[in-house]
């Protein structure tokens, strides 16, 4: 067999490995806790028929794409001052994996009272979730860049903006690229997360709504959309990720 | 003290010096945020009336649940998956996709499995953990040099011996990073599902205290939160210094 043909058996088992252990909690736990696999599929597919649906899913998408581009973006230029700059780097890193391992859940009292209920909170949320791995995957793709580079740009007299540009970014661009996959999934975990919380629309909002109403299969179908396209998009960025780091 | 670690203090302390000045001076109204220094005061007011307590165990408990069952079963998890490299691939796009799904909406589920109890808070902040853990013991075990299985056989060590002498060993940073992520990821889980859902619990308080306006304890609880986090991956990380540089020696 080949090699992309093996791939897509093992995807095809893992697939039916996980639905048949979801059937088998839903025939052990029951209609009240779980609805089963095929109902969850056919309920999303109605979901996605209603126009109501697709005014919550814009919300989120439009949270959502504004806090990836803030926290790539944010992430990459933090990443790239701190990995340039040895000092800063050195006292910034400890300070940076501390943030990273806070539950920012509980700073979100703070957002909401700074940025008011609404869109830009969950924003806000969603990018502090993102931007602190990006920067720690950036910085530490720039410090571990061939020194004989940063030389050959400062022999050349490239200009910083420049030597960042055209040396710097091209010779980590693999490892940012496994930095902005990361910050994805937790963007979009903040996102979620924001919208749970004090919020009137939004796919977080349609799920703590269907859990409020105990309505286990909305609850279940929304999750397994999200889980769909974050598994597309991280599929996605991993080809591209795998790709860049062969290409090196 | 290395002076890396005094420009950082500087750094921290004239944050939350701004901060002060920036509330003091009614640039920062009080309804969004009470100066640091009331924070501080009104932690110990709270802490001293005890009425957390009951949160702070009920946290607390809930955390190291998860920890050790995330780290109790991650290992051996990551150890089969390492051994079966069919299985690992096969599994592959499920590691790297598993943190973008939002586990919190499992909570009723889990109510309705285990009841109205701890568990279904330190289920979810489990499987917050065990994959990081995984994750960590694959990146560990990928990292063994190969030269360590000749000096195996050289000496004629059985499995055993070359698991626990060498390739432990070999492993264990990775492994430490594992744990790390595993206390941050167990705190999160914990703490977010019970700001979110759970009805007790330092979460909770949090989330309770903002719905009330209250914004003096909710300050206070989010400083007890921050900073104990805080300590204890600082703990971490200087227990994690001080075990490489005996590797090195």
């Amino acid at each position: 067999m080949t090699k992309a043909g093996s791939r897509i058996v093992d995807l095809v088992l893992l697939i039916a490995v996980i639905v048949a252990v979801w059937q088998g909690i839903y025939l052990l736990a029951g209609d009240a806790a779980l609805s089963a696999p095929l109902e969850t599929v056919r309920h999303a597919i109605e979901l996605l028929a209603r126009p109501r649906f697709w005014l919550d899913i814009g919300e989120s998408a439009h949270a959502f794409a504004y806090a990836l581009v803030i926290a790539w973006l944010g992430g990459v230029g933090i990443g790239v001052w701190l990995g340039g700059h040895r000092l800063s780097g050195d006292v910034a890193e400890p300070i940076l994996v501390a943030l990273y391992s806070l539950p920012k859940v509980t700073l979100y009292p703070l957002i909401l009272l700074l940025f008011g209920l609404g869109i830009s909170a969950k924003i806000a949320f969603g990018a502090i979730h993102g931007i602190i791995p990006v920067a720690i995957f950036t910085m530490n793709a720039i410090r571990n860049i061939k020194p004989v580079y940063v030389k050959t740009a400062w022999t050349m007299g490239l200009s910083p903006l420049a030597t960042v540009r055209t040396v710097l970014i091209p010779a980590c661009l693999p490892e940012i690229v496994s930095g902005l996959r990361v910050g994805f999934s937790l963007t979009l975990l903040g996102v979620l997360i924001g919208e749970m919380f004090a919020s009137k629309r939004g796919l977080g909002f349609v799920i703590m709504n269907a859990i409020g109403l105990n309505d286990v299969r909305t609850m279940l179908a929304v999750t397994l959309l999200l889980f769909v396209f974050a598994a597309l998009a991280n599929s996605a960025l991993l080809a591209l990720d795998r790709h860049l780091h062969k290409r090196v | 003290m290395t002076p890396l670690t005094w420009i950082r203090i500087i750094l921290v302390a004239a944050f939350f010096g701004v901060l002060e000045i920036l509330c003091r001076t009614r640039v920062i109204k009080p309804v969004t945020m009470i100066p640091p220094s009331e924070m501080v005061r009104e932690l110990g007011a709270l802490l001293a009336s005890g009425s957390i307590y009951d949160d702070i165990r009920q946290t607390l408990a809930a955390v190291a649940i998860a920890l050790v069952l995330a780290v109790v079963s991650g290992f051996p998890i990551g150890v089969v998956l390492h051994a079966v490299p069919r299985l690992r691939r096969a599994v592959d796009p499920l590691l790297a996709t598993y943190y973008a799904v939002p586990f919190f909406v499992f909570y009723p589920v889990l109510v309705a499995i285990f009841g109205l109890s701890q568990w279904p808070v330190i289920v979810i902040a489990f499987m917050f953990a065990v994959v990081a853990m995984v994750i960590s013991t694959l990146n560990g075990l990928d990292r063994i040099p190969r030269v360590l299985d000749k000096v195996a056989r050289i000496h004629n060590m059985g499995a055993v011996e070359t698991a626990l002498r060498l390739k432990l060993p070999a492993a264990a940073p990775h492994l430490f990073t594992g744990l790390k992520l595993a206390v941050a990821y167990s705190f999160i889980g914990v703490i977010a599902c019970e700001f979110i859902m759970a009805a007790s619990g330092l979460g909770y308080a949090i989330a309770y205290a903002y719905n009330n306006f209250d914004n003096r304890t909710m300050y206070a609880l989010m400083l007890f939160v921050l900073a104990l986090v805080t300590t204890i991956n600082m703990a971490l990380h200087v227990w994690e210094r001080r075990l490489l540089r005996r590797r090195v020696r």
